[in-house]
């Protein structure tokens, strides 16, 4: 379906990333978001607070934000699309609720636009340190998906993503800005409101009675309903059987548990979404994320000039990970170089999938400010010599 | 025995209040002598009472004996976190206002873990019910102390008694905002079924404190019978003084309760404060909000 044309501020803007994330998540159809403010994150719950009244939508600004993330999944099941907006130290108070959504399986959005940790770290400046938090920092197994623009016009064409991602599979879906995007002031061109693709929430349509709100079909991803509609639905973050019910048993662990991993390793074809800039024939690639991903362009150019084959592969979704297409690549270059702001955590699944088959660097950065475009050069030049 | 007596046999007298649970999820797994069940009685015999439309009513609960609560409800029912049924609940009451939210849940998950959430919820006068069961302890867990322990009882995490002063419930949701407030045990079944139902009728954050026994592990770990003792007791030490002043509320270990409806004001919910806020601040351009 399309957007509803109520929330979308058609035209061109120069605006923020975070801005922006919040105007693509009003075109997608969010009209509810709990937050607590959290520098850098807090300008878009300061837009929302600004545009929601006059559109029907509510924002609450929370106590806390264990508060705002399971806030947000109460609206979800009175029907409303819902996020909650955060920052590195919120983000860890949400991750209790972040297994919640997915246990129960509630479409909702979490933004973390990261900033420099751990702890209270860097308030003010970036870093890309929260992306192995963001797939697994709540206990247990699950699986969710993580989005992760690189400039304010992504982080409106990605929350829309991430909205639509959220419905379609029932998961929580992130959207892991940072500081960078969230700060940096582009051009964003938002469409027509007709132009702008919505997956609706997938309600059941069937008849009432035989109902189970945790049947999965073929997708592995069950209809869902809403409180209200007579249904006398029951959700618990408990290990359930396909009623809601809990059931203390290893079998129905082992069947929850792992369709709620599988539902997204399973449809990870249909999720996985990279950008590739000449990789076809490339002898390096540079493999990179966010505000990294432009960072690394003067440093990929050198590369060029001075003849060397690089190929740039830039994650849009870092869960599920393209494992895929690293590992097809592994087989046909020398290495990757894997420009990132921390010590080395997506370069953990590069390695994973490349299985020695190639080389691997990393270019590490602590995080307080982007990298020396020179730094990633010399990985490029230096993975090449071996 | 023929078919057609076996027929006469099974359909015995049914409890009144056996449309309003999941029976296919009994028998549930409180302990004998526990007060919760009795609670839940009072809560379907009150919501029979309110003549609410059922399907708009949700009950959300977080961990603990009384947590499970939400799951033997046959409404659509929410077991949530440790702690945040109520701002889960505060998302499903803005999220959908024609709602009637009911948070049902214990006295360590909404004071202690929760007791944020709580004070927060009642400043804003979200409108929703919150019956908390005060059993004194974590039972789930063993008999830990809790917010609510009294000087002197002991607990698991307190063996040689407790000396941290515990709360006293209904003065702090009366100072926090809450627009209804009452306190009885599971001995006064009338009383609590009454208040149940007049807080699911009242607008705004609505408080009914339950004191119940914990046979398992408050009684036995303080030799205090089991929970027909408990009954007696509370029998024996209850005072009913309605509109008593919060501020005298505090409970000791082992002496006189004071019970009643201490608290029932008018005071615009959350959302209608909201509406009106915005009425008067942008006029025509603001529809009120309705979810």
């Amino acid at each position: 379906m399309k957007a509803d044309p109520k929330g979308v501020m058609t035209g061109a803007y120069f605006i923020d990333g975070d801005h922006a994330c919040a105007e693509g998540a009003i075109a997608a159809g969010c009209r509810f978001v709990a937050g607590y403010p959290i520098t850098p994150s807090t300008e878009v719950v300061e837009r929302m607070a600004e545009r929601f009244p006059l559109i029907g939508g509510m924002f609450i600004q929370m106590e806390d934000e264990i508060a705002s993330s399971i806030a947000i999944q109460g609206a979800v099941w009175a029907g409303k699309k819902a996020m909650t907006v955060t920052s590195g130290p919120g983000f860890s108070l949400m991750m209790e609720h972040l297994g919640l959504a997915a246990m129960t399986e509630t479409p909702c959005v979490f933004v973390d636009v990261q900033r420099a940790g751990p702890s209270t770290g860097l308030p003010t400046l970036p870093a890309q340190g929260d992306m192995m938090q963001a797939r697994w920092g709540s206990h247990g197994d699950y699986a969710i998906i993580a989005l992760c623009p690189n400039s304010p016009q992504e982080a409106f064409d990605l929350a829309i993503k991430a909205f639509n991602l959220a419905e379609q599979y029932r998961v929580p879906v992130l959207l892991m800005m940072d500081e960078c995007v969230g700060h940096m002031t582009e051009r964003v061109v938002i469409p027509p409101a007709d132009q702008i693709e919505i997956t609706p929430r997938r309600y059941w349509e069937g008849p009432q009675e035989g109902f189970l709100l945790f049947k999965a079909g073929k997708d592995l991803v069950p209809p869902i309903v809403k409180a209200g509609d007579g249904y006398n639905i029951h959700v618990t973050g408990l290990t359930h059987d396909e009623r809601g019910y809990p059931v203390m048993t290893p079998a129905a662990q082992e069947k929850l548990v792992r369709r709620l991993v599988d539902k997204i390793r399973k449809n990870a074809d249909a999720i996985v979404e990279y950008k590739e800039d000449q990789v076809e024939g490339a002898e390096i690639v540079v493999v990179s994320y966010g505000i990294t991903s432009r960072v690394a362009i003067p440093a990929l150019e050198q590369a060029r000039k001075e003849g060397m084959k690089v190929g740039h592969l830039r994650l849009i979704t870092a869960w599920p990970f393209p494992s895929k297409r690293i590992r097809e690549l592994s087989t046909k270059i020398q290495g990757f170089v894997v420009p990132e702001i921390n010590y080395g955590q997506m370069v953990r699944e590069v390695e994973r999938c490349v299985a020695g088959r190639s080389r691997v660097r990393l270019v590490p950065h602590g995080g307080g400010s982007v990298h020396d475009p020179k730094d990633i050069y010399a990985a490029i030049a230096g993975v090449r010599k071996g | 025995m023929t078919e057609e007596t076996m027929d006469t046999d099974i359909s015995m007298p049914t409890n009144t209040v056996e449309d309003f649970l999941r029976m296919e999820r009994l028998p549930h797994i409180w302990c004998p002598g526990c007060g919760i069940g009795t609670t839940v009685n009072c809560f379907a015999h009150a919501l029979e009472a309110s003549g609410l439309d059922l399907k708009k009513v949700a009950v959300v609960s977080g961990i603990g004996c009384t947590g499970r609560v939400s799951g033997y409800m046959k409404l659509d029912s929410f077991h949530t976190t440790h702690g945040r049924a109520i701002p889960f609940a505060t998302g499903l009451k803005l999220a959908n206002p024609e709602l009637k939210v009911v948070v049902y849940s214990g006295d360590g998950d909404l004071t202690a873990i929760g007791g944020n959430h709580f004070i927060h919820a009642a400043r804003r006068n979200v409108d929703m019910t919150v019956i908390l069961l005060n059993n004194f302890i974590y039972g789930m867990t063993g008999g830990q102390v809790a917010p609510t322990t009294p000087i002197g009882a002991t607990a698991s995490t307190t063996p040689y008694g407790n000396f941290e002063e515990p709360f006293n419930l209904p003065y702090l949701a009366e100072s926090c905002g809450a627009v209804y407030v009452a306190r009885w045990t599971a001995f006064h079944v009338r009383h609590a079924t009454k208040s149940i139902k007049e807080a699911l009728l009242k607008k705004g954050f609505s408080f009914v404190e339950i004191m119940a026994p914990c046979p398992t592990l408050y009684s036995r770990r303080n030799r205090l019978g089991d929970g027909l003792d408990q009954m007696k007791f509370y029998r024996d030490n209850s005072e009913i003084l309605n509109g008593a002043d919060t501020k005298t509320l505090g409970l000791t270990f082992q002496g006189k309760i004071t019970v009643g409806k201490f608290v029932d004001k008018d005071k615009p919910t959350y959302l209608e404060a909201m509406n009106a806020f915005y009425a008067q601040k942008f006029g025509d351009k603001f529809s009120p909000y309705k979810g």
